[in-house]
C-alpha cells in the first residue's frame, strides 16, 4: 500500500477526477441523478486518495518534498512529470479535496439555470484535476499546463450558467488571465534559456540560479512576468477588476471554488515558484508587492462600502483579504508566509461560506440587492446567524480562522526579511492594521443591511422564503466546523507549513 | 539572546519586596473557570431551543455560573489564606539577612540558565520569574510548574515607602501550554530558529479579584435576568451569550500571553456586539451595536500595533511576564515602551470609554439593563484598565509617570471624569446618566493608574463594579416597574415610598458612587486623590496637582448629577401612568446583596494610619493581596500617605455639589410640583450657559463629528469615488485595451489576411475558426478577434521582454 502510494498515489489523485468526468461522457444527460451520484462518489473517492496519502505523509519532515514521482515528460525541453508533495501545498490540496465534494452535495439540489447537470458537474471535476495538478506540480511546465487548464472550465461555468452578464465576465476572466499566463509563461522560458536549457524542475532551477549568477536586472524582469501571471490571478490591485465580475456573475458553486481555491493558486505561484527561485528579485520586489497589497487592503474596503450587490460586495473583500495575504508573502519571512498560507486557507474557508449563502439568499429572493433585503434572521434565522458567524470570520475575529491569517502578516510587516526596507513595512503594517476597522465596517454593515432588521413587504410573506435545507447543512457544516478548529488551533496548519515554509526561504537566506 | 543578557539584574536587587510562592491545585487550574462558562454556552448553542421547556433554559446558565463562582470564591479564599499564612510565618523570622553577594551570585547563574535556553515565551519567562526546575520531562508535558523558587529572589530591602515593610508579596503562578509554533524571522534574532506561543493562566492577585468580580457579577445577573428578561423573544440566545461572554471575559483576564489578550479581548467585544444588538429588529439597537464594535476596532488599531512593538521589543515573545520582566529590568527601550504604551492607551480609550472614544459606551444602553450592569458598567469596559494593570511596567516607564507632573493617560483620565460627569447632567434617561457616570468613574480608574497609583486604580474598579451594578440593576427594576421606559422625567418621581427597597438599595449605591463615608467609593475614590501625588505631603510617585484638582471637580459633578437622579427619580411627584412597585425577590435580592457589598467593600483597603490598632491590623489588606512583588515583574511604585484633610475636603466638595443642586429641586418644586427642570431662564439670558447647554446636549459634538466627518464620507463620497474610480479608470483600461485588440483584429484580418496573404495562411486560419467553432457557442464572432490579439499583444511583450534579457 505505501509502495503503491509513494509511486503512484499522487497520480491517481490528481487523475481520478478526470476519469469520473469520462465516465459521464457515456451516460445521457436527462440521467441527472446518476450524474450527481458519480460526480460526488469521484470527488469523494478523490478525497479519500488524499487522506490515504495524509496518513502515509511524514509530518516530520514537512520540508521534504514526498510521494516524489519524477519521470521523463516532454525530453526534448527537459521538462518532466515531477509531482510531490510537501508542507506547503498539503494544506492547500486539503482544501481543494473538502471544497469540490461539498461544491457537488450543494449542487445536488441548486444546479443553476439553464440545468444541464452533466455538463456542469463535469466542469467542475475537470477544474478538479486542474488545481490539484497544480498544487502537486514540481516543474513549471507540468504547472502551467495545469494551471491553464483550469482556465477553461470556469470560462464555461461562468459564461454558461452565469447571471445576465455573464457573456463580458466569462470573456474577461479568460483573456485576462490569459494575458497574464502568456508572460508567465515567457518568463518560465526566460529563465530556461537563462539557467542554460537544463531542466524546468523548481527545485532545480532554484540551485541553478544560484550558481549561474543572473545579472540581477534579468531577475528583475523574470520575476516581473511571474508577477503579472500570479498577480492577476490573485488578485492584486490593479489587475483584480476581472474578479468583482466574474464572481457576480458565476454560479454559486462557481464563485465557491473561485474564491475557495482557483485564487490561491496566484498566491501558491508566488511561495512556490516565485520567491524560491528569484529571491534576490523577490527581494526588489517585495516594497512593491507591499504597497499593492496594502492599497489592496484599502481599496478593495471602499469598493465594497459601494457595492449594492450582496454578492459583489463580497466579491470586493476578497481584493481586500488577498491583500493581507500578499502582504504577508511580501515580507518574504517564514513567519509571514505562514501567516500567508493560513491566510489562503482561511479565506478559502470563510469567503468560500459567504458565497454559499449568497447563493441560498438569491435562491430565495431571487435578487441580492441590498437594498431590498433585510430581516433573513426573521425569516431564515439559523441561516442568519450562519451569515452573522462567516461575517465575523471573515472580519478577523480572534478565535476563528480569519484572525491567524490577519494578524501575523500584520506581525510580520514590522520586521521583514534583510534588504527590505523596515521603515517602510512597518508603515504598511499600519494601514493594514486600519484595513481591520474598515473590514469590520462593511460586513456588519452587510449584515446590518441583510439580516438586522424586518423583512420588507415585498417578502413578507413569502412562502418561498425558508430556513437552512439538508443539502446545505450538509455541504456548510464542515466549513463551519473548520473555521473555528483553525481559530483555536492554528497549530494545525502552521506546524504543517512551517518545515516546508522555512526550507523554501533558505535560498533567500544565502 | 542577546535581549536576556541585556536584562541585567542590578535594578532588581536594589529595591524589590520580598515575595513567595503561593501555590495550589487551583491556582495552576484556574482554567476550569471559564471552560466551565464555555461548556455551558456550547451546551445552550447546541441543545438551548430543544431543552426541556425552553424558558428555563437559565438553569444551564445559572448552575454553570453559580460553579464558576463557587470555585473563583475558594480560590480567592485559598489565596488569602496562602498569603496570611505566610505572613505568619515572616513575622516569626523576621528579617532573615540575605548577603546581598549571594544574591548576585545566584541571579549571576539565572543569567547562565537564560543564556543556555535558547526557547522562549513560556520557557522563558518562567526563567525570569524564578529558577526553572521543571526537568524535561516536566517540559514535554507543558506543565511549567514554578514551585519553590522564592529563596534566591528574597530581596533585600522591602519598599522604601515603609508601609510595605514586613509585609512578602505573592507572586503570580503562571501555567502555559504550548498553542502553536512557526518559523521565525529573518535577521538577527533567529535563523532556523522557532518561534513558540503559549497559551496559559497567570493566577495572581489582579487576575484573581477580577476572577471573582466577574463571577459574581455575572451570578447575579444570571439571576435577575431570569425574572427581567422573562418572556423575551430570544430569551435562549441572551442566556448563550450571557454565557459565551463570561467564558471570554475570564479567558482574557487570565491571559498569560499579549496574544491570549488579544483574543480574549476581542471575543468580549464580539459578544458586546450581540448584546447591544439583541432587540436587532429595530434599527437603533442595530446601530448601536455596530457603532460599539467599530469604535473598538478603531481603538483595536492600537491593541494590535502595541503588541507587535511589544513583540519585537521583547526578543519576539507575546508572554506578559517577560514582557514586564524586561521592562522593569531596563530590557525594553524607552522608545519601544513609549511607543507601546501610547499605543495600548488608543486601546484603552475605546475598551473603556475614555474620551475621545467614549461615544459608544451610551449608546450600549440600547441592550437589556442586566447586560449593560454586567458588561457596560462592571466587566468587559474595565478591561481597558485592567490590561494597563497586566502591563503596568510597560506604562510606568513608558508614561515616565514617577516624579512627573503630567503624562498622556493620566490626563486623558482626568478628561475622562470631568468631561463624561459633564454630559451625565443633561441626559433625560437614567441609564444614560449611569452610563456616562461609568465613563467619567473608568476616567478615575485610568487616572489612578496614570498617576502611578496601581493598588488605587484596581481597588476602585473593584468597588465600581459592585455599586455600579447596583445602580444599572436598580435602574432596571425602575423600568421594570414604569413601563419598560428609562425617562426620568415622563415616567418616574417621586417612586420614594412606592419602591422602598429599590430606593434604599439605588441609594447606597448612590452614596458610595459620591464617596460618602463610609461607604466604598469613599475609600477608593480617595486613595485616588492620594495617589495624584497633587496635595501636600502625600508622598506619592508624583506631583499631579492639576489632576487632582480635576477629579476633585468630577467629584463634584458626580455628586451633582446623582443628586438630579435621585430627585427625579425618587422625590417629587409621581409623573407616570402605572402603578409601580418593587421587584420580585429574584430581581430584589440581587439589590440587597450589591447594596450589602456597596457598604462594606471599601473597608478591605482603608488606610493602615487609621482607626488606630484596626488600621495596622486590618488596613490595606487589598493591597497586599493584590499588588504584585515590586521590582521583579513590577516596577517599584510608592504608596502615597493617606491625607485626612484631603478626605474631608473631598467629601465637602461632593456635600456641597449635592446641596446645590437638591435646593435647586427644592425650590422649584415648591414653585410647581410637576415641573422637572426649568433651565430655559437661564439659558435665554446668559449666552455662555446656552452654548455650554447646547454643547452638552449634542454631546460636544463628537458623535457628530465620527459620523458626519469620518463615518458618513467614507461610506458615501470616498467610497463611491474610489468605485468610480474602479469602474471608469482601473477597469476601463482593460476595456479599451479589449476594444482596441478587437479592432486591431478586424483591421488586421480585412486588411492583411484577406487582403495580402489569403490563402498561405489557410492551415492556420482553419484551426484559428475550429477553436473560434467552440467558443462561439458562448461568445459568437467577438472572441477570436479578442483572444488572437490578446495573445497578440503578449506576444509583442514576450518579444520585448526577451530582447531586454
Amino acid at each position: 500500500m505505501t509502495e503503491f502510494l509513494n509511486d503512484w498515489g499522487i497520480t491517481v489523485l490528481v487523475f481520478l477526477p478526470l476519469v469520473g468526468a469520462l465516465l459521464m461522457m457515456f451516460i445521457p444527460a436527462k440521467d441527472e441523478e446518476s450524474h450527481k451520484l458519480i460526480a460526488l462518489l469521484t470527488t469523494v473517492a478523490t478525497a479519500l486518495v488524499g487522506i490515504a496519502l495524509f496518513s502515509e505523509f511524514d509530518f516530520d519532515r514537512t520540508a521534504d518534498l514526498q510521494f516524489d514521482v519524477n519521470t521523463s515528460w516532454i525530453s526534448v525541453v527537459n521538462a518532466n512529470y515531477h509531482v510531490a508533495i510537501d508542507g506547503m501545498s498539503l494544506p492547500l490540496i486539503a482544501l481543494t479535496l473538502l471544497v469540490v465534494p461539498l461544491v457537488i452535495i450543494y449542487s445536488w439540489n441548486h444546479i443553476p439555470d439553464p440545468g444541464n447537470a452533466k455538463m456542469f458537474l463535469m466542469l467542475i471535476l475537470v477544474l478538479h484535476t486542474g488545481m490539484l495538478g497544480s498544487f502537486v506540480a514540481q516543474d513549471i511546465v507540468l504547472f502551467f499546463v495545469f494551471f491553464e487548464v483550469v482556465l477553461l472550465p470556469m470560462y464555461f461555468m461562468i459564461g454558461v450558467w452565469g447571471g445576465p452578464d455573464r457573456l463580458y465576465a466569462s470573456i474577461k476572466f479568460f483573456l485576462y488571465t490569459l494575458f497574464g499566463s502568456a508572460l508567465m509563461l515567457v518568463a518560465f522560458l526566460a529563465l530556461y534559456w537563462n539557467t542554460g536549457s537544463q531542466t524546468f524542475d523548481m527545485q532545480e532551477l532554484a540551485s541553478l540560479v544560484a550558481e549561474r549568477d543572473i545579472p540581477l536586472g534579468t531577475q528583475v524582469l523574470i520575476f516581473g512576468g511571474m508577477f503579472l501571471g500570479f498577480g492577476i490571478k490573485v488578485p492584486m490591485f490593479p489587475f483584480h477588476t476581472w474578479l468583482p465580475d466574474a464572481h457576480t456573475q458565476a454560479p454559486t458553486q462557481g464563485s465557491v471554488i473561485l474564491a475557495a481555491v482557483l485564487l490561491k493558486l496566484g498566491t501558491y505561484g508566488f511561495v512556490r515558484i516565485a520567491i524560491p527561485i528569484l529571491p534576490e528579485a523577490a527581494v526588489e520586489w517585495a516594497p512593491w508587492i507591499g504597497l499593492l497589497a496594502v492599497i489592496g487592503i484599502i481599496y478593495g474596503a471602499l469598493g465594497c462600502l459601494a457595492q449594492t450587490d450582496m454578492k459583489r460586495l463580497i466579491a470586493f473583500s476578497s481584493v481586500a483579504h488577498m491583500g493581507y495575504v500578499m502582504l504577508g508573502i511580501a515580507t518574504l519571512t517564514p513567519f509571514g508566509i505562514n501567516a500567508a498560507i493560513f491566510g489562503m486557507v482561511a479565506h478559502g474557508l470563510i469567503t468560500g461560506m459567504l458565497f454559499f449563502i449568497a447563493g441560498s439568499v438569491k435562491d430565495r429572493y431571487h435578487t441580492l440587492e441590498i437594498k431590498r433585503l433585510g430581516g433573513l434572521l426573521v425569516q431564515a434565522p439559523k441561516m442568519g446567524w450562519i451569515l452573522g458567524f462567516c461575517t465575523m470570520a471573515s472580519l478577523g475575529l480572534p478565535g476563528l480562522a480569519g484572525f491567524w491569517g490577519e494578524f501575523p502578516a500584520i506581525l510580520a510587516a514590522y520586521n521583514p526579511a534583510d534588504g527590505v526596507s523596515t521603515s517602510l513595512f512597518r508603515v504598511y503594517m499600519v494601514i493594514a492594521a486600519i484595513g481591520t476597522v474598515f473590514a469590520a465596517g462593511y460586513l456588519l454593515w452587510l449584515l446590518q443591511r441583510t439580516a438586522f432588521g424586518t423583512p420588507s413587504d415585498e417578502f413578507a410573506d413569502d412562502p418561498e422564503i425558508t430556513d437552512m435545507n439538508m443539502t446545505e447543512w450538509i455541504a456548510w457544516t464542515p466549513f463551519l466546523v473548520l473555521i473555528v478548529l483553525f481559530g483555536f488551533v492554528p497549530g494545525i496548519i502552521f506546524d504543517i507549513t512551517d518545515g516546508a515554509v522555512v526550507e523554501s526561504l533558505k535560498t533567500l537566506a544565502r | 539572546m542577546s535581549v536576556f543578557s541585556s536584562a541585567t539584574s542590578i535594578f532588581a536587587a536594589a529595591a524589590s519586596d520580598e515575595s513567595f510562592q503561593p501555590s495550589d491545585w487551583l491556582f495552576e487550574n484556574v482554567w476550569i473557570v471559564p471552560a466551565i462558562m464555555l461548556a455551558s454556552f456550547v451546551y445552550i448553542l447546541l441543545f438551548g431551543k430543544t431543552f426541556p421547556g425552553k424558558d428555563r433554559v437559565h438553569f444551564v446558565g445559572l448552575t454553570a455560573i453559580s460553579a464558576a463562582l463557587a470555585i473563583s470564591l475558594l480560590t480567592a479564599f485559598t489565596w488569602i489564606t496562602q498569603y496570611e499564612g505566610e505572613q505568619g510565618d515572616h513575622s516569626a523570622q523576621t528579617s532573615a539577612f540575605v548577603d546581598p553577594s549571594i544574591v548576585t551570585a545566584v541571579d549571576a547563574d539565572e543569567e547562565g540558565d537564560k543564556a543556555k535556553d535558547s526557547s522562549r515565551g513560556c520557557l522563558a519567562e518562567s526563567n525570569v520569574v524564578g529558577d526553572l526546575r521543571a526537568s524535561d520531562d516536566e517540559y514535554a508535558l507543558g506543565s511549567l510548574l514554578l514551585n519553590d523558587i522564592g529563596s534566591a529572589e528574597l530581596a533585600v530591602d522591602a519598599g522604601e515607602d515603609g508601609k510595605g515593610a514586613g509585609h512578602i508579596k505573592a507572586k503570580p503562578v503562571v501555567r502555559c501550554l504550548e498553542w502553536f509554533s512557526t518559523g521565525s524571522f529573518g535577521g538577527e534574532s533567529a535563523t532556523g530558529d522557532t518561534l513558540k506561543f503559549h497559551i496559559g493562566t497567570i493566577a495572581d492577585g489582579q487576575s484573581i479579584m477580577m476572577l471573582v468580580v466577574v463571577t459574581f457579577i455575572s451570578f447575579l445577573v444570571h439571576l435577575y435576568s431570569t425574572e427581567y428578561v422573562k418572556g423575551d423573544r430570544r430569551y435562549v440566545h441572551y442566556y448563550a451569550f450571557l454565557s459565551l461572554f463570561t467564558a471570554s471575559m475570564l479567558f482574557m483576564v487570565l491571559s498569560s500571553s499579549t496574544l491570549q489578550l488579544i483574543v480574549g479581548w476581542e471575543l468580549v467585544g464580539v459578544c458586546s456586539f450581540g448584546l447591544i444588538g439583541h432587540w436587532w429588529e429595530e434599527k437603533p439597537n442595530s446601530d448601536a451595536a455596530l457603532k460599539a464594535f467599530l469604535t473598538n476596532r478603531v481603538g483595536d488599531i492600537g491593541l494590535l500595533v502595541g503588541m507587535i512593538v511589544l513583540f519585537f521589543g521583547a526578543g519576539q515573545t507575546f508572554d506578559i511576564q517577560t514582557i514586564n520582566y524586561l521592562a522593569v529590568h531596563g530590557g525594553l527601550s524607552q522608545t519601544t515602551m513609549t511607543v507601546a504604551a501610547l499605543c495600548l492607551m488608543t486601546a484603552v480609550m475605546s475598551k473603556s470609554g475614555q474620551f475621545i472614544l467614549h461615544t459608544w459606551l451610551p449608546d450600549a444602553m440600547a441592550g437589556p439593563t442586566p447586560v449593560s450592569a454586567l458588561i457596560h458598567a462592571a466587566t468587559m469596559v474595565v478591561a481597558g484598565v485592567y490590561m494597563i494593570g497586566r502591563l503596568y511596567p510597560v506604562f510606568w516607564f513608558g508614561m515616565s509617570i514617577e516624579g512627573s507632573p503630567i503624562n498622556a493617560l493620566a490626563f486623558v483620565g482626568a478628561l475622562t471624569v470631568v468631561g463624561g460627569g459633564a454630559l451625565a447632567f443633561v441626559q433625560n434617561d437614567v441609564k444614560k446618566v449611569l452610563a456616562y457616570s461609568t465613563v467619567s468613574q473608568l476616567g478615575y480608574m485610568v487616572l489612578a493608574l496614570g498617576v502611578g497609583a496601581y493598588t488605587a486604580g484596581m481597588f476602585h474598579l473593584f468597588t465600581h463594579a459592585f455599586f455600579k451594578a447596583c445602580l444599572f440593576l436598580g435602574a432596571g427594576a425602575l423600568s421594570h416597574a414604569c413601563h419598560h421606559s428609562f425617562d426620568m422625567k415622563a415616567e418616574m418621581g417621586g417612586l420614594r415610598k412606592r419602591m422602598p427597597v429599590t430606593f434604599a438599595t439605588f441609594m447606597i449605591g448612590t452614596l458610595a458612587l459620591v464617596g460618602v463615608f463610609p461607604f466604598a467609593g469613599f475609600w477608593s475614590k480617595d486613595e485616588i486623590l492620594v495617589g495624584t501625588g497633587g496635595f501636600p505631603s502625600t508622598n506619592a510617585n508624583g506631583n499631579y496637582t492639576l489632576l487632582l484638582i480635576m477629579g476633585l471637580i468630577g467629584a463634584a459633578m458626580t455628586a451633582g448629577y446623582m443628586t438630579r437622579v435621585i430627585w427625579l427619580v425618587f422625590f417629587g411627584e409621581y409623573r407616570g401612568h402605572v402603578d409601580p412597585h418593587d421587584p420580585p425577590p429574584v430581581m430584589k435580592y440581587p439589590l440587597i446583596i450589591l447594596a450589602g457589598l456597596s457598604v462594606v467593600t471599601g473597608f478591605l483597603n482603608f488606610p493602615a494610619d487609621w482607626f488606630g490598632g484596626l488600621g495596622s491590623r486590618f488596613g490595606l489588606k487589598f493591597e497586599q493581596w493584590v499588588e504584585p512583588p515590586r521590582g521583579d515583574t513590577f516596577p517599584v511604585i510608592t504608596h502615597g500617605d493617606s491625607n485626612f484633610l484631603l478626605a474631608v475636603i473631598a467629601s465637602a466638595v461632593g456635600v456641597a455639589s449635592a446641596a446645590l443642586v437638591w435646593t435647586y429641586y427644592q425650590k422649584l418644586y415648591a414653585k410647581d410640583p410637576s415641573a422637572t427642570e426649568v433651565t430655559e431662564g437661564l439659558r435665554s439670558k446668559n449666552k455662555l450657559a446656552a452654548g455650554g447647554y447646547a454643547l452638552l446636549e449634542n454631546k460636544y459634538y463628537l458623535d457628530d463629528l465620527y459620523q458626519g466627518g469620518i463615518a458618513d464620507p467614507m461610506k458615501g463620497p470616498i467610497a463611491r469615488a474610489a468605485y468610480w474610480l474602479n469602474q471608469n479608470v482601473i477597469d476601463e483600461v482593460v476595456n479599451t485595451a479589449g476594444r482596441t485588440s478587437a479592432m486591431l483584429g478586424r483591421f488586421v484580418y480585412r486588411y492583411i489576411d484577406q487582403g495580402a496573404i489569403d490563402g498561405s495562411v489557410n492551415l492556420s486560419g482553419t484551426s484559428a475558426s475550429e477553436s473560434g467553432g467552440l467558443l462561439r457557442k458562448v461568445q459568437t464572432g467577438r472572441v477570436r478577434n479578442y483572444a488572437s490579439l490578446m495573445f497578440g499583444a503578449a506576444a509583442l511583450l514576450a518579444a520585448v521582454f526577451i530582447l531586454a534579457i
